[in-house]
């Protein structure tokens, strides 16, 4: 958890909303969410598909245009239009990592152009020998072997390949890493490695992460705060550990049900909620975003507050 | 329990890939109880999805069995060989749903067509009545509207509601086993609670004996009345549920179950498993696992278990549990999952 002192806001999202389609077949995808996310943190946003987490982390990092709202990145404003410098800055110091390593990497290229396009892009020339200095640098730096470069993706396990995703971010020495789904493509073995090596480079390198998954139980191991996202609305935001033991929100309460325990007794026991948005009754009170314990945002009309409150004592 | 639907003994597969032999499947013994659920648990590549595909005869053109057999309610499917015989089976006796709803269905039919298509394969039902088993077959895997969504195509439904119409068509022929390979795996996890229950309560209706293949030992729990961990081609470990989670013997169990996020400490690393799995091209030699294994034993390398008896349902291959074997601790997750459970989730 990012300490009192340096909770200092990396990237700020201020009522971000995203729209596809035109007129009629115009659909809103991400409708007024904001948050904060702290310099060194795991900030995890959940939701299922459909509910616009990706396009939230992909507006983020510009690949979608927002229709309303701003993001501000070390206070300044990245999204619409600003300045050539700032924009290369942004792309440096902003990488994704992708949800399924078979399909982000080119089938086509070798491992050493793949981690090393973004050099050739940045503004700053670097010769043949820096270049591959750096390639070899970056892939020891998620375990793989600096002889890799001359081989073809397919050539690689899908953990590998995942690492390869990784280093490709890594060269660009990024401050802020979006990793979309990172590992729900992978097999159980697998997972806790990729797991394992993005907790590692955080520590060493001060990374911000952003991490977008539907999987509750890999969030609780890697996630400092989590906002919940339904239907493009955030309805919950809060300390991964006040999340999991106080869920208020019926569709948190929903997913965290849903998440499948390694535990027979347990799941014997378990009860799924399914979440019905018919049950918030908003036509009279309109749902407010409220903070009801120290950092831990809820959206709820004045009587689901008060219970909430309730529940939280 | 009740006598085995299917009896597997000593089967052996192989596949030629450009002219190396590779030994998929190393000589597993199985027996599957009359209405049990099954799961079978391993890493990709440990053979899981091989080893079933054997039951229906649907190895690649490359893949052959290589010894041993299978017997199915007194049928020996190892001694099938046209696939007129195998038609008979498939379907009709054992019925698969597979991982990817979106690339299982066909996009240019309707549902409703295909599930039609399913049921005049397989059972003397023709117009009106097909239409209507198809319309029940719908309401039982929860698809609201069905006369409506009949006439609809793959595209125009979600991924958890192609999973239900993909299981809509599995037992629409009545089968008696139902093989389920990663049914979730692609599936957000609301959806995958529901499409577990959904098969759950399919099995009680229909009498259906259930096989489920994993990589992911939190998705059985809820599911399975017996586990098989599968690794290298082989099942190394077998028993109730309740013993594989709360006192499993093998140290490839320990180390799948301890590297789940769900039993991880926050801020430490969490297990993973080092190395990859054997090279099956090659002769594997003494225990599969015991390269991987930070604890193995010297004699792991030289000798291959044999199973040893835990409890009449509960047996692995591991050399820890011969009498003259030092004592191994399991990982202390293993142990905290077996006294106090997993933690940490809700109230």
């Amino acid at each position: 958890m990012a300490n009192e002192e340096k909770k200092e806001a990396l990237l700020s999202v201020r009522h971000m909303e995203v729209c596809f389609g035109k007129r009629r077949n115009r659909f809103k995808a991400v409708d007024d969410v904001s948050f904060d996310i702290y310099r060194g943190e795991t900030f995890g946003v959940v939701g299922e598909s459909g509910s616009g987490k990706t396009t939230i982390g992909r507006a983020i990092i510009r690949i979608h245009p927002m229709t309303k709202g701003e993001v501000f990145y070390r206070g300044q404003k990245i999204n619409g239009k600003i300045s050539k410098e700032l924009d290369r800055t942004v792309t440096r110091r902003i990488q994704m990592i992708f949800q399924d390593p078979m399909a982000s990497l080119n089938e086509r290229a070798k491992v050493d152009y793949i981690v090393s396009e973004g050099l050739y892009s940045g503004g700053v020339k670097y010769s043949k020998a820096q270049r591959e200095e750096k390639v070899s640098k970056a892939l020891s730096d998620v375990g793989l072997l600096p002889e890799f470069a001359s081989r073809f993706p397919h050539e690689f396990s899908g953990g590998q390949r995942q690492r390869i995703g990784i280093a490709r971010a890594l060269i660009m020495e990024p401050e802020f890493i979006i990793a979309d789904e990172p590992i729900s493509a992978l097999d159980v073995s697998i997972r806790a490695q990729v797991l394992n090596l993005m907790n590692e480079l955080q520590k060493q390198r001060g990374l911000t992460y952003l991490f977008i998954s539907h999987d509750l139980s890999v969030m609780r191991f890697v996630c400092d705060r989590i906002a919940v996202i339904h239907k493009g609305v955030m309805v919950e935001l809060a300390g991964c550990e006040q999340l999991f033991r106080h869920p208020l929100h019926p569709y948190t309460r929903a997913l965290l049900s849903a998440v499948p325990m390694p535990d027979p007794r347990r799941e014997k026991e378990k009860q799924i909620f399914v979440y019905d948005p018919a049950i918030h009754d908003y036509s009279v009170d309109k749902p407010k975003w409220v903070e009801i314990e120290e950092g831990h945002f809820v959206r709820g009309n004045e009587k689901e507050l008060a219970s909430y409150r309730e529940r939280v004592q | 329990m009740t006598e085995p639907i299917l009896s597997v003994r000593g089967l052996h597969v192989m596949f030629n890939l450009r002219g190396r032999k590779l030994h998929a499947i190393r000589g597993v013994d199985l027996d599957v109880m009359k209405g049990e659920s099954l799961a079978i648990v391993g890493e990709s590549g440990s053979g899981k999805s091989v080893f079933v595909k054997t039951f229906m005869g649907l190895l690649d053109a490359n893949g052959w069995i290589d010894g041993g057999e299978i017997v199915y309610n007194g049928e020996k499917l190892t001694d099938y060989k046209t696939e007129k015989q195998w038609l008979k089976i498939r379907g009709g006796e054992i019925a698969m749903v597979l991982q990817d709803p979106m690339t299982s269905l066909n996009p240019l039919k309707t549902i409703g067509a295909q599930i039609i298509e399913a049921i005049e394969l397989h059972r003397p039902l023709r117009g009106r009545e097909s239409y209507g088993e198809m319309i029940s077959l719908l309401k039982d895997v929860g698809i609201p509207e069905p006369e409506r969504r009949a006439k609809q195509y793959p595209h125009e439904f979600s991924g958890g509601m192609r999973q239900r119409v993909v299981i809509a068509i599995a037992v629409a022929c009545r089968p008696k086993v139902l093989i389920c390979d990663e049914p979730t795996t692609a599936l957000d996890v609301t959806i995958q609670a529901q499409i577990l229950k959904l098969i759950r309560s399919l099995k009680e209706k229909y009498d259906l004996t259930t096989i489920y293949i994993t990589h992911d030992l939190g998705v059985v729990a809820n599911v399975a009345d017996r586990i098989a961990v599968m690794y290298a081609g082989d099942i190394v470990e077998i028993g109730a549920c309740d013993e594989v989670f709360y006192d499993p013997k093998h140290p490839y169990t320990w180390a799948l179950l301890s590297s789940l996020p769900q039993l991880g400490e926050k801020g430490e690393d969490l297990y993973s498993i080092k190395g990859t799995p054997p090279n099956l091209f090659a002769d594997v030699r003494g225990d599969a696992f015991a390269p991987r294994n930070p604890q193995a034993l010297k004699i792991d390398f030289v000798k291959q278990p044999p199973y040893f008896q835990v409890s009449p349902t509960h047996r692995a291959k591991t050399w820890l549990l011969d009498p003259r074997a030092p004592k191994i601790e399991p990982p202390e997750s293993v142990k905290r999952l077996a006294s106090e459970g997993v933690s940490g989730f809700g109230e």
